[in-house]
């Protein structure tokens, strides 16, 4: 029962970084129908701007995860603007989209491998080891500070998702770009506001990522796991997006825990086939008007 | 630079055009994205490995035999999630070759993630340059027959090809078999030419770059097809002297192609030779309006 709770924690700490990630996927998807795998590259420069902040120029914790979080969603905003405005422009199909997100995520990932380095680098350690202790558990601080952190800017998007006047208007977009645009909302605004904040929770994705484990060019590629979690709960669908990231990081942890971690990948994959055989929705998205 | 380097390079881009004919006819010519190709070259690779080394039949039935079990598996998935959104049949496929790829990777008899090596070389130059041939002739044929023109009217109007009487789940099953029988092929030359196998060859990375080389040749043609793979298989190597740098042109590339040029090289048309002798002065101008 212990090790089973241990699992739990660990697994909610992962799941929520997977949370933040899959909101970024889902957000973008809400809006303008496309699945924006560049976004891991931007986690990952998320993670390398905190490295920099942190271990090179010795900023304080504060500021370096502020600057990361700013530096991905500037990023963000311009990948948006370079790489899917001109399509847009044009109302391309969703295909040309992808293949510019495709574009994108080799240029960021090799631009980084040339300019920095392939290495694996390491964040300094900025909370202490020492682990705290509930009865038989161990919670590491690292552990609490990822999970409270990740809550937070969750329940913050939910305010601003639901609360706000412009929140209001991203979910009107979301609805139907077409309509919100007649209605006097200017949707370009509303996608370049959407690119910024799923950039931003990239950013402090990245650094917690980062911060747990290290930072290396590929990262990207972990983040497709994320995009697993968005499409098992539902593209499109925001809190879709964090139950189903917290259930992979659940799922994750405790096949590697109690089985192997050889097959923690491949179940995590045939988890999204199973989703989308049986119910290509997911858990909480919308059912899509089938045309034909 | 010597001939067996230019050799080398050549048989490179023979292996990816057969691949990328077969994604050609998915994509370009039926609008199906798939970003799970590399796990049917992958099927296609072990399978005709598998033949040849233990049942010791000649290369040809081998390949074959590897390029029909991909098929066979095509079907499978097929059957599931050809009825799914077209952005949700790629997440599919994804999901599907990063499976095929884990899968392999925990499979000991085939050497699991650390490679089957020993595989008998039996390619040259010669037999791929024919087998290429072979597969151009089947393809050419294949999209200017009343299937071919079938499959172009799901690309451009699913909902009208339906209304005509197509039978659009039937003919995307035979675009998605065909193109994997032709993946299925192109793995098993791999195997053959490089005498060594690593689930990791087929990644996300190679469903990426065929995928990319059918958008670079141009949607819908045969001929753009072949351009493309023999171009973007030799650029990387004749750019090795740039190793870093070359990926991230390579990024840049295919982000500028998509904002400024998204029907490819050749997009729609083909290199017939009718048009080259009309190109170089001889022919009849007229001819045109039979072509068109």
């Amino acid at each position: 029962m212990t090790q089973f709770l241990q699992q739990m924690i660990n697994g909610l700490s992962i799941g929520s970084v997977y949370a933040l990630m899959a909101v970024g996927y889902s957000l973008v998807y809400s809006i303008m129908n496309f699945s924006n795998f560049a976004h891991g590259g931007v986690i990952m420069l998320g993670a390398y701007f905190g490295f920099y902040f942190l271990a090179v120029f010795k900023w304080p914790f504060v500021f370096a995860f502020f600057g990361a979080a700013l530096g991905s969603t500037v990023l963000a905003v311009l990948l948006e603007r370079v790489a899917y405005k001109p399509l847009r422009m044009r109302n391309a199909p969703f295909l040309y989209f992808i293949i510019s997100a495709m574009g994108a995520s080799i240029l960021i990932e090799n631009f980084v491998i040339a300019t920095i380095g392939p290495t694996f680098k390491t964040y300094p350690q900025v909370l202490s080891r020492e682990p705290f202790q509930i009865g038989a558990l161990f919670v590491g601080r690292l552990d609490t500070m990822i999970f409270v952190t990740s809550a937070v800017c969750l329940a913050l998007l939910v305010y601003f998702i639901d609360f706000t006047k412009v929140g209001k208007a991203i979910r009107a977009t979301a609805f139907n770009a077409r309509v919100s645009a007649l209605m006097g909302i200017n949707t370009d605004m509303i996608i370049i506001l959407v690119f910024a904040v799923g950039g931003f929770l990239a950013g402090v994705a990245g650094v917690l990522f980062g911060m747990k484990y290290t930072v290396y060019p590929q990262i990207g590629a972990v983040t497709i796991k994320s995009f697993i979690a968005a499409v098992f709960g539902g593209l499109g669908s925001l809190p879709g997006a964090v139950i189903g990231s917290v259930i992979l990081g659940l799922l994750e942890t405790l096949i590697s825990g109690y089985f192997s971690s050889q097959f923690r990948d491949l179940i995590s994959f045939s988890l999204l086939i199973i989703i989308l055989v049986f119910r290509p929705i997911g858990l909480m998205g919308k059912p899509s008007e089938e045309k034909a | 630079m010597d001939w067996f380097y230019a050799k080398g390079i050549l048989i490179l881009s023979g292996i990816n055009l057969m691949a990328v004919l077969g994604l050609s006819l998915l994509t370009g010519f039926t609008g199906l994205f798939s970003f799970g190709h590399a796990g049917f070259m992958a099927i296609g690779a072990y399978a005709a490995a598998f033949i040849g080394v233990n049942l010791g039949l000649p290369l040809i039935v081998s390949l074959l035999a590897g390029g029909l079990v991909a098929g066979i598996v095509s079907l499978f998935i097929g059957r599931f999630t050809l009825k799914l959104k077209g952005d949700y049949f790629c997440i599919a496929t994804l999901g599907f070759g990063e499976a095929i790829r884990l899968v392999l990777d925990n499979v000991q008899v085939f050497g699991g993630a650390r490679g089957w090596p020993g595989i008998p070389i039996r390619i040259d130059l010669w037999n791929v340059v024919l087998i290429n041939l072979a597969g151009i002739v089947f393809m050419i044929s294949l999209v200017n027959s009343r299937h071919g023109r079938n499959m172009i009217a799901i690309r451009e109007e699913e909902l009208a090809a339906k209304t005509i009487g197509i039978d659009t789940f039937r003919y995307k099953m035979i675009s998605l078999f065909t193109s994997a029988v032709y993946a299925g092929i192109a793995g098993g030359l791999v195997g053959y030419y490089t005498g060594f196998l690593q689930p990791k060859m087929f990644g996300m990375t190679k469903s990426t770059e065929l995928t990319i080389i059918v958008i670079f040749g141009g949607i819908g043609s045969v001929s753009g097809s072949v351009l493309g793979a023999l171009l973007l298989t030799a650029l990387p190597e004749l750019l090795r002297a740039f190793a870093l740098w070359r990926l991230v042109a390579y990024g840049v590339a295919v982000i500028f192609i998509m904002i400024s040029r998204p029907e490819g090289l050749m997009g729609g048309k083909e290199i017939t030779f009718r048009g080259i002798l009309r190109a170089v002065g001889f022919g009849h101008k007229h001819s045109k309006a039979r072509e068109v």
